[in-house]
């Protein structure tokens, strides 16, 4: 007797669990397919190997000795992995007639204050903008977002012509002013600034505080994301100007402009100039990764609405 | 009829003086916008301004601008060769990278979304860096050299697939197909992170609702939740995508060389670079530019209308 009870008892039992993992994995998710899930796993993986392929290919080439360089049939990775390139790198520098000291103090200042600049001016601009309602600032926003587009290089020519006339060329100024005034950034922080309660601004001003305490001290402690988010595009944006077009002294030249001549050096440079490659990239891919989780909170304000 | 325009005049002044009021109280407001208008009109609106006037004109720098009437365009469009080749070249990039990049960018922010944490911050970063790399692209010069040492020819070669190196960068047959690929890889930009942070923030419960309300599948999903809730997102990332698409220069210089080859991969910036710091032709320069001004802004709007509709 107890044997025969035993058994359907075992049975209900097993059926119990696969009925609560099924629930289980309903639960999870709805609407989503096993197969699609492992499709695109599947292609994710793919896509990002063939994405990862060029960056890490650059890391493993400037690691290379350069024989290996010069392999055939050539390989992914080294088979000596050696920090040569970069002590070359190094030497070249030294030996060029601006001191590296003087390209990376260039770079340094550059992004310094374009950073500082550019972070106070939009915040300033972004605060009455996205808390205020009065004539004409609706109009000057949608004009920022028109100008999102006009970026770089298209505005090269004409700007050249202005600064010229303005008597800027070959000064910082040529770089610094206009990054203070990229729109992308006044941009992020006005739609982040929208996010604030209006009654905290409020309160602040029963309080009695004007509108540069209420920006300095309420305001701003409360939007860190946008604050960072600011930054980091500023760093990257300022890290990567060449500024080839508008500064001609050497002396005044950044330090990314320096490396990329190396890096046109051509067969004999193959090695630093692979290195260089990789002294480019690091700075905002290492920067981003430390503040990706900021800056996703602030993209998600990112929306242009009608 | 003059009764009706002049009661028009009198409701318009009345609400320009109402304004003006407005604008009296709030004058802090604009001492907080000016240092950052002066700045931004200076070197993102008056460049737009000054580049229409200077297309009129025949300007050099050294001497004053000569009016010249539309003859800059009039030479653009039925002289210049070379300007037709950069416009075909240009339209060809951003109608392929733009969409396209568009739709990859979200559709792969789409994809990475369903990842669990701490797989889609890895996967972000990926996808991000090649787009904030600064001259990574410039390794593609290594794999698609023209020598038996490049990576794709030596690759070919061993499979025996060829016999002989490719001249990738310098052959004008394969030139805007390395250069498309090499754009798309880098397409992941802005535009992709505004799609990943925005696909967090899309309403869970409207998921839940959907699924009740009968939505069976991730595509229906897609479609009738996700995309209608993405609207602005999408919206910035057009205007980040059009950026891109007609902005491309730097690519095409750094691969494929300046001049290219039989200007295969010459695009309208190149030609603008061409005669703004070359020849010092800013007029004709400025005409380029005009141009281009007036190509992102149609397509933008284009794009914003079409947007609009989605999801209605």
């Amino acid at each position: 007797m107890n044997q025969t009870a035993f058994v359907p008892t075992e049975k209900i039992r097993k059926l119990q669990e696969k009925e609560a993992r099924r629930m289980k994995l309903k639960r999870r998710k709805p609407n989503r397919s096993r197969a699609g899930d492992f499709l695109i796993y599947f292609m994710l993986a793919v896509v990002a190997f063939l994405m990862a392929f060029p960056l890490v290919f650059s890391v493993s080439s400037a690691l290379k000795p350069l024989d290996e360089l010069f392999r055939f049939p050539p390989r992914l990775l080294p088979l000596n992995p050696t920090f040569d390139n970069f002590s070359d790198l190094m030497v070249t520098l030294g030996a060029s007639w601006v001191p590296f000291s003087r390209y990376l103090m260039n770079t340094v200042v550059l992004t310094m204050v374009g950073t500082a600049g550019h972070l106070l001016l939009a915040s300033m601009a972004a605060f009455v903008l996205a808390k205020y309602d009065f004539p004409l600032g609706k109009t000057f926003f949608n004009i920022v977002v028109v100008a999102l587009m006009f970026s770089g290089y298209v505005t090269a020519i004409p700007n050249y012509i202005i600064q010229s006339r303005l008597h800027l060329i070959d000064t910082f100024w040529a770089v610094l002013l206009p990054s203070f005034a990229a729109p992308i950034g006044l941009f992020l922080m006005k739609q982040f600034m929208e996010g604030i309660p209006m009654s905290l601004i409020e309160s602040a001003k029963l309080d009695g505080a004007k509108e540069f305490r209420i920006f300095w001290q309420i305001v701003m402690p409360n939007v860190k994301p946008a604050w960072l988010t600011l930054i980091i595009f500023s760093v990257q944006n300022l890290w990567n100007a060449r500024a080839s077009t508008v500064i001609y002294s050497d002396a005044k030249k950044p330090l990314v402009y320096a490396l990329q001549q190396i890096q046109a050096g051509g067969i004999a440079r193959m090695g630093q100039a692979a290195a260089v490659t990789v002294v480019v990239m690091i700075v905002p891919i290492v920067t981003f990764i430390l503040s990706q989780s900021r800056i996703l909170e602030t993209m998600a304000t990112s929306g242009l609405k009608d | 009829m003059v009764g009706f325009a002049h009661k028009y005049y009198a409701i318009k002044r009345r609400s320009a003086a109402v304004a003006w009021d407005k604008a009296k109280r709030m004058r802090v407001c604009y001492l907080f916008l000016l240092p950052y208008a002066v700045l931004f009109f200076t070197f993102f609106i008056l460049p737009m301004i000054t580049s229409i006037f200077y297309s009129f004109t025949y300007y050099n720098i050294l001497e004053a601008p000569r009016f010249i009437g539309f003859t800059n365009y009039i030479n653009l469009i039925l002289q210049d060769d070379v300007f037709l080749i950069a416009v075909k070249n240009t339209l060809l990039i951003a109608v392929i990278t733009g969409p396209i990049g568009y739709m990859l960018s979200f559709g792969f922010a789409w994809f990475i979304n369903e990842l669990p944490r701490w797989l889609r911050t890895l996967a972000v970063v990926i996808f991000y860096a090649p787009s904030i790399a600064g001259n990574a692209y410039y390794i593609f010069g290594i794999i698609f050299r023209g020598d038996i040492y490049g990576y794709l020819n030596a690759f070919l070669t061993q499979l025996g697939i060829i016999n002989a190196p490719i001249l990738w960068l310098l052959d004008p047959a394969y030139m805007m197909p390395v250069i498309i690929i090499v754009i798309l890889w880098m397409s992941m930009g802005t535009g992709f992170l505004s799609f990943v942070a925005g696909l967090q923030g899309v309403d869970r419960a409207l998921y839940e609702a959907g699924y009740v309300d009968g939505i069976r599948n991730r595509w229906q999903e897609l479609y009738y939740i996700t995309l209608p809730s993405m609207k602005p997102m999408l919206m910035f990332g057009a205007v980040m995508s059009i950026t891109q698409a007609f902005g491309v220069a730097d690519v095409t210089m750094a691969l494929a060389g300046y001049p290219s080859t039989d200007y295969a991969a010459r695009t309208i910036v190149t030609h603008l670079f061409d005669y703004g710091y070359t020849r010092f032709e800013m007029g004709y320069a400025s005409a380029i530019a005009t141009l281009l001004f007036l190509a992102m802004i149609f397509c933008n709007k284009a794009i914003q209308s079409g947007l609009r509709r989605l999801g209605t």
